[in-house]
């Protein structure tokens, strides 16, 4: 089946997310091969709300293909602010560019957007909801570091907030793994997303938790994200709580000598530097990958001959 | 007009109160103590000089209380009945001409209902200024937001858009 836009990762078949990832690790090995690919395109980057990270690799990644990027730059400093719709914004960018690029503090934003255009749209991250094209990148780390069939995955931290772990956590049920999610109660999966896992059917493993320890020596992928001092009223507890969900070369002592530690980044204090030059850290390998699949996945929403996912894995 | 029959004994007398009305819906068999619902769905307020009757909590065989709402010279549209659906699962509608009745169905639930409900989550993009109708499945037991996924299982009604 052909998709227009990217919206959520559960619209992605284990097919679809084969067919990025496969195309990634190709264009990856020769970036050249493609280089020209879409020279005169342009792609339009529309970030509500800071991400220099995520726009920065997009604009690599549409530079590679011989692209270029219109940016409507700061929120601060553009219509936006003086009270233009999103639902305009997308309009009147979509007759510059040939797709657009969203990032927006609201959930659904993306969805809605996508509902007004008719190039291809691409969620870069709706408030709490989804990160699409971060859980391109975060599967193609896992891929190479431990494949994603037989795999026992802990994804700990900020589990409530966090749209990369709700992408993650719904693109992996296409696979056979197992999901322990591990966070302070107060920040644990929202009870949609909960309910989507078990909605799937050929039951994926689903289990929360709240000591990492009682699961770390069965993981091959531990997946850390930041517990943000905001979520908390009080500063005490802030400082208990993140304190039990943060990594160093002691905890990993009881780990597998094989596991994998990923982090969307940035990270503050989540995992002590002294992870970094061990072969547990693949952060920033995984940040590098964030080219070639943004690469993959722009060449294929942008090609009229191609799509993601040829025909139906079913 | 309906004070006569306000009067009758428990017994499921429906069809008396039916016949009261010449032409328009009886909505019967609402769950006990829904038909204020009822009225805000179909954006009744009495402002308009609708002419309505209401029975709250009589007793019924089906249901062991329920609600009957009476509109006179107004038929209802399959979308008021599907939203219906939603907080009065077993209601039947009666459509009456001429003091008869000439149609009388169960509702249906719908897969979607559009542009009746609002969001309860204020991060969710339909909550603010953008040119966008509300949308929301219907689950087995709730609605969720077709934009931002929130599901709400109790209290449907009071995100009813009125
Ligand atoms: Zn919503």
């Amino acid at each position: 089946m052909r998709h227009d836009h990217l919206i959520t990762s559960k619209q992605l078949s284990r097919g679809d997310i084969e067919t990025v990832l496969d195309y990634a690790a190709e264009i990856d090995a020769d970036p050249s091969a493609v280089a020209d690919r879409h020279a005169g395109t342009l792609l339009g980057l529309l970030f509500f709300e800071p991400s220099t990270r995520t726009k920065m690799s997009f604009e690599t990644a549409m530079k590679r293909l011989g692209g270029d990027v219109v940016d409507m730059g700061p929120v601060e400093s553009s219509s936006v602010k003086k009270g233009e719709t999103l639902a305009d914004t997308v309009r009147v960018i979509e007759g510059y560019a040939d797709a657009l690029v969203l990032r927006h503090p609201k959930q659904g934003a993306a969805t809605m957007a996508s509902e007004f255009v008719d190039v291809p749209l691409l969620n870069a991250g709706d408030g709490a909801g989804h990160h699409p094209t971060q859980t391109m990148l975060d599967l193609y780390t896992i891929r190479e570091n431990a494949g994603l069939d037989d795999l026992t995955i802990g994804i700990m931290g900020d589990l409530k907030y966090g749209r990369t772990v709700h992408s993650l956590a719904h693109a992996l049920t296409n696979f056979d793994t197992q999901q322990h999610f591990i966070s302070p109660e107060s920040l644990q999966l929202p009870r949609e997303v909960v309910y989507d896992l078990h909605q799937r059917q050929n039951g994926t493993g689903i289990k929360e938790h709240d000591a990492l320890e009682d699961v770390l020596p069965s993981l091959d992928v531990l997946y850390v994200t930041r517990i943000q001092r905001e979520r908390f009223p009080d500063e005490n507890e802030y400082q208990k709580i993140a304190g039990e969900y943060q990594i160093d070369a002691d905890t990993l002592a009881a780990a597998s000598d094989d596991l994998t530690v990923m982090h969307p980044l940035p990270r503050v204090d989540e995992i002590a530097p002294e992870i970094d030059d061990t072969d547990y850290a693949a952060y920033f390998e995984q940040a590098h990958n964030g080219v070639p699949v943004r690469m993959a996945l722009l060449d294929l929403l942008l090609s009229e001959d191609e799509s993601i996912g040829g025909e139906d894995d079913e | 007009m309906s004070s006569d029959h306000d009067h009758h004994d428990g017994n499921d007398d429906h069809e008396l109160r039916v016949s009261k009305i010449r032409d328009g819906t009886v909505i019967d068999h609402v769950h006990g103590g829904q038909a204020l619902n009822v009225l805000a769905i179909l954006g009744i307020d009495g402002t308009k000089g609708e002419e309505v009757s209401v029975g709250m909590n009589v007793p019924s065989d089906r249901l062991a209380r329920k609600d009957i709402v009476k509109v006179e010279g107004r038929e209802l549209s399959q979308d008021e009945v599907d939203v219906l659906s939603l907080i009065a699962p077993d209601a039947t509608i009666n459509i009456v001409r001429d003091y008869d009745v000439v149609e009388k169905h169960r509702v249906e639930r719908p897969n979607v209902v559009e542009g009746v409900l609002s969001c309860p989550n204020a991060g969710c993009i339909t909550t603010g200024d953008e040119p966008v109708t509300s949308r929301f499945s219907v689950l087995e037991d709730g609605v969720r937001c077709s934009y931002c996924e929130t599901i709400v299982r109790d209290e449907i009604a009071s995100l009813i858009d009125t």
